[in-house]
């Protein structure tokens, strides 16, 4: 059974387990929609790009590439295995499609289809999931805690996990520049926009050092970034100075970034991702570490090996020390 | 049917027979094979290849050929006989069949092979692929179609109808299915693994268009391929096929079935001769 999760002295005990919940902070500035919009923008010069999903429309953000291009836009009905293999038939004869569910659904249910019918023959399908990670408080249905790891396994495919949705936007013609398969975790709704502050543009394969520090180096993905970028201003604040490099594709992982950022002498490295512990970013990296001879201290946040609960987005990042203030607090302990 | 104009084409009973032959000949190549479903699928292979589909054989990729999916991937051994026959392989490769870094694999791939247009093996892809690919034709305005092979044990699989009523809600007539009743999957008789009779109401339940035929009888398979390709209603169209495992090999006919049958090492020869002593006969 369960242990329920008490309530933190001091802190309103908040009570939606709701699947849909916004990630964005309260104030925090935000952009709706960006992949949809996104998609819209390519799709207008890409006549072979078409949208598929799986009743998941509305809570993918393919409405807003739906009502703009209708007939380019296939509603599959509440079937992943037959949106993945429909999307490589379609891929087959020369279209781009992107498909798009929950990450639980692409990353589990159908995939021995993208197994077989996309990455096995190489079929441009782009593959886009909301709710990664732990991004809904609704329970381990909606909780993707693995998907990288399934689909860092896959040969031929590309993985790639955004931060904000700036890098949405820029994601979206970057991936359609690319030709292959490619698992994008997706965003949606009112987004988190971060990387504007800081004159950022994502490569594909590339990782990037956003922020520079000298005691800690942290290197995450998706929204790990917006966290560590807020965490390193809450260290700066206790006199740690805290790097921060992002790697937003995590399959092909960058390797000369990563090790000549590791490599720096005296940096405390820390891997932070929002994925179970098992196979994600902090376990590539810690291998490619090794394999390298870069051998510095080295620690993971990241989320457990187990089955994670329902309760509040706010509450439950807190409890798998994903949040800024537990990012914060664990780097302050290792660095004490 | 293929673009070639051919001279005193031959016959589809002809083009079986070879179909049969290429098969027995891989079977011999590499000692086993899923021998006993080729034997009971050549007849529809004959029609579609011979018959149905067009296509062009120096030409695999050609942009307006039918296109067929090969779903149960361990009938490769069964349509890379038919590819050969209708010179899309050429027939020196039969003697690769199996072996390392031969195109022909024991389960079909499409990375491997020129004209198999599915990587097949985990059972219950192909419909789902051809959903996709049928409406990628239409999109394009194409006249092309697509047929898919699969086998009645696929039936079990979920996705099957899921793409099953996908086919039918976007009205996919240019799609053409095609299902091996053979009555035999890895742990036993279909039926008795999980039951799908009544097939031909639970398909027109489905929304598609039905013909269920004796698919070892050439006449009775050409004309459920016309009506097939000639049915008017914007609606997905399926043949049922119920056929004879080991057809045309009397001894394999009457062995005992098994999904993957022994043949010893003596009786391909055998197998051949029977099938040419039938053809005579």
């Amino acid at each position: 059974m369960k242990s329920a999760i008490s309530a933190t002295p001091g802190k309103p005990r908040l009570t939606t387990s709701a699947m849909i919940a916004s990630i964005a902070a309260e104030g925090q500035k935000t952009k709706p929609a960006p992949f949809g919009h996104a998609l819209v923008e390519l799709a207008r010069s890409r006549l072979e790009v078409v949208g598929l999903t799986a009743d998941l429309g509305k809570y993918t953000d393919l409405h807003i590439f739906a009502r703009e291009f209708p007939d380019r836009y296939y509603q599959m009905g509440m079937a992943e295995q037959l949106l993945y293999g429909a999307a490589s038939g379609m891929a087959a004869e020369g279209f781009m499609p992107f498909a798009t569910t929950y990450a639980v659904f692409a990353s589990r249910r159908a995939y021995d289809f993208i197994h077989q019918t996309i990455a096995e023959e190489d079929r441009n399908v782009k593959i886009v999931c909301a709710l990664p990670g732990l991004t809904s408080g609704y329970g381990p249905s909606h909780q993707a805690a693995e998907d990288l790891a399934l689909f860092r396994a896959m040969p031929n495919m590309t993985v790639i996990d955004p931060c904000d949705a700036l890098e949405i936007e820029q994601i979206v013609p970057a991936i359609a520049a690319h030709h292959g398969p490619v698992y994008m975790r997706l965003l949606r709704g009112q987004v988190p926009l971060v990387l504007d502050e800081y004159n950022y543009q994502f490569k594909l394969g590339k990782a990037s050092l956003i922020r520079d520090g000298r005691e800690v180096l942290i290197i995450s993905s998706g929204i790990m970034t917006m966290r560590a970028l807020e965490a390193a201003k809450e260290l700066a604040g206790d006199g740690v100075d805290a790097a921060v490099l992002h790697v937003p594709t995590i399959k092909p992982l960058d390797h000369e970034a990563i090790l000549r950022e590791a490599g720096k002498p005296g940096r405390l490295v820390v891997v932070a991702e929002n994925h179970t512990i098992i196979g994600g970013l902090g376990e590539a990296v810690a291998a490619l570490l090794m394999r390298s001879g870069v051998h510095p201290a080295f620690r993971q946040i990241a989320l457990p090996d187990e089955f994670l609960a329902a309760g509040a987005l706010p509450t439950l990042h807190d409890r798998y020390g994903i949040s800024t203030a537990e990012v914060a607090r664990q780097i302050k302990w290792w660095l004490r | 049917m293929s673009t070639n104009t051919l001279v005193n084409a031959p016959t589809l009973a002809q083009r079986a027979r070879n179909i049969r032959r290429n098969a027995l000949r891989m079977g011999e190549v590499q000692g086993q094979g899923y021998i006993a479903q080729a034997l009971d699928i050549s007849d529809v292979l004959a029609v579609a290849y011979f018959h149905a589909m067009r296509y062009r054989p120096e030409e695999p990729t050609w942009e307006d050929r039918d296109r067929l999916l090969l779903s149960n991937g361990h009938y490769a051994i069964a349509l890379y006989a038919a590819l050969i026959e209708a010179g899309i392989i050429p027939q020196t490769e039969l003697e690769t069949y199996g072996f390392d870094e031969s195109r022909l694999p024991m389960s079909g791939m499409a990375s491997y092979t020129p004209g198999m247009e599915m990587s097949g093996g985990s059972l219950g892809l192909g419909l789902s692929i051809a959903v996709g690919m049928g409406l990628g034709l239409k999109r394009k305005g194409s006249k092309s179609r697509v047929f898919t092979l699969f086998s009645d044990g696929e039936l079990d699989e979920g996705s099957k109808w899921e793409a099953m009523m996908s086919a039918a809600h976007h009205k996919l007539d240019n799609l053409i299915a095609i299902i091996d009743v053979n009555n035999q999957q890895a742990d036993g008789p279909s039926k008795q693994m999980m039951g799908f009779e009544p097939l031909v109401d639970k398909l027109e339940a489905f929304g598609w268009f039905v013909r269920r035929v004796d698919g070892n009888d050439l006449d009775a398979v050409v004309a459920a391929f016309d009506a097939a390709s000639s049915h008017p209603q914007p609606q997905p169209r399926v043949i049922v096929a119920d056929t004879l495992m080991g057809k045309g090999v009397p001894f394999l006919e009457q062995r005992e079935k098994n999904h993957f049958i022994r043949v010893e090492a003596h009786e391909w020869k055998l197998a051949l001769a029977e099938l040419d002593a039938g053809d005579r006969s």
